[in-house]
């Protein structure tokens, strides 16, 4: 279980997160909706320890990330994956070494079952044969899957989606939604994806929170979202230009 | 970020391969254009010298002059600029195109640490090829100042090295030595720096490679200052 709790972050006189208050449930997927700059993926940051907040705490199984030393730090991150907005896949590395990285740097593992398991976890997200490509020889699609891959090559119990459908056609966009509900009804994993495609959220999320100015305002399933009364999750996801939100 | 360096340095043994790319980088693919600025500084350090001392120093030791001034001075200084201008400015930019792309953070999503990664390989190949560097501009600007001695100033190549070599000190070669290894250091460090706290998308990225080259040539310039003040002052 992660629990967010009373996180504030400012990056100079800009608040971006104004007192979050989140708690993600073991094997649920929650999906953070909100505007493009409204802090999801700072809040993401935060979750898996790469910024650390102003004020505020955030409990993975109940240990403290924001307290925590390197080496703890460490060991937590062990429990996560994380897909990026843009993939960030190692330029530099193949898609086996960009798979297979934290597996050769964690594991005793001998090369010949690590490269089995690059295979299989490259299979689980439907390629193959792709092992000796280098990142510039893939397509956005293929990008996002292989960094997928190399968030859940490691078996962790949590999940990160950095804007899992960004920058990719509507039907790739519906197979990395599949992708992400197969791992989570395979693999058991947590996840928590921040996006504002509202169409994936609803596909994919048990829960939808919306972020806005830098606090929850709303929780709920998605059919609670799709009927909900509250005038800025409903301008949000109707996409409207009037309405509560300034369309700045 | 040079303390983390550091504590990380047994991290080389356990992955050396991550460091030798870095020497090829830095070393061997430096060579060409080493080779290009050092034959012809020997060649100008010889007439230069002629021009200065011909007067009232004899030609026997212009050997002499031409190899303190390269190994104590042009060889180390003007090396460590070209590869400043080259490995710095590549360095920099490729770590702030990770940094901007979140490579970096995806290391660290890894529970890898980036210092040991990225940093500390560059650091160590820094540290070690300069010297390597600098022992072949000192070769190769000797034998430039030893071939425009023997085609243009009529020196012959038996004067000049005898010159080169009666009064050659082990200290000519070291205190040059001594200057690579700090200029080595001074370039990876800075590269690494300036790629590490880039943001702004490309335009950072550019930034940042300018602000690696002209940082190192300075600290460049000023650290010679100072080993030349220890050691000679």
């Amino acid at each position: 279980m992660i629990e967010i709790k009373d996180v504030h972050k400012n990056f100079g006189e800009n608040q971006v997160l104004r007192g979050v208050d989140l708690t993600i449930q073991k094997g649920e997927t929650m999906v953070i909706i909100g505007r493009s700059g409204c802090g999801k993926s700072v809040l993401l940051k935060h979750i898996i320890g790469l910024l650390k907040p102003d004020k505020g705490k955030i409990l993975v199984d109940g240990e403290d990330i924001t307290s925590s030393n390197e080496g703890q730090l460490n060991k937590l991150r062990q429990k996560f994956g994380m897909l990026f907005q843009a993939s960030a896949l190692f330029d530099s590395m193949t898609v086996d070494e960009n798979v297979g990285l934290g597996l050769r740097e964690h594991t005793k593992m001998p090369e010949a079952e690590i490269q089995e398991k690059v295979r299989e976890t490259l299979k689980l997200v439907g390629l193959s044969g792709i092992e000796e490509k280098k990142p510039a020889e893939l397509s956005g699609g293929m990008k996002k899957r292989v960094g997928l891959a190399r968030a859940i090559a490691m078996d962790p119990e949590y999940v990160l989606y950095d804007e899992p459908t960004t920058g990719i056609d509507p039907i790739m966009a519906d197979v990395i939604n599949e992708l992400i509900i197969n791992l989570r009804n395979t693999l058991s994993i947590t996840s928590i994806a921040v996006t504002h495609d509202i169409v994936s959220a609803y596909k994919i999320a048990d829960r939808i929170a919306m972020l806005y100015e830098g606090k929850i305002i709303f929780i709920g399933t998605p059919e609670e979202t799709k009927n909900t009364d509250h005038p800025v999750v409903r301008q949000f996801i109707e996409g409207s230009a009037q309405g509560p939100i300034p369309a700045l | 970020m040079i303390k983390r360096v550091f504590l990380g340095l047994p991290f080389v043994f356990r992955r050396f391969r991550l460091t030798s790319e870095q020497m090829l980088l830095m070393g061997v693919n430096s060579l060409p254009l080493v080779a290009l600025v050092s034959v012809f500084t020997g060649g100008v350090a010889a007439v230069q010298a002629v021009y200065q001392i011909s007067d009232y120093v004899p030609m026997r030791y212009l050997g002499t002059a031409v190899g303190k001034a390269v190994m104590i001075e042009l060889a180390p200084v003007l090396t460590a600029l070209v590869v400043a201008g080259r490995v710095g400015a590549a360095i920099a930019a490729e770590l702030g195109t990770m940094k901007v792309t979140e490579q970096i953070d995806a290391l660290e999503t890894l529970a890898l640490d980036p210092v040991k990664y990225l940093v500390i390989p560059r650091f160590i190949a820094g540290l070690l090829m300069l010297p390597v560097l600098t022992i072949f501009a000192d070769t190769i600007a000797i034998l430039g100042g030893l071939g425009v001695s023997a085609v243009s100033l009529h020196v012959s190549p038996h004067i000049f090295l005898n010159g080169l070599k009666d009064f050659f000190k082990m200290m000519d070669l070291t205190s040059g030595l001594l200057k690579a290894f700090v200029f080595g250091s001074i370039i990876s460090i800075i590269g690494c720096y300036q790629g590490f706290k880039t943001t702004g998308g490309a335009e950072g990225v550019g930034r940042s490679a300018t602000r690696a080259v002209v940082i190192s040539s300075g600290l460049i310039l000023i650290s010679d200052y100072v080993v030349a003040s220890i050691l000679f002052g």
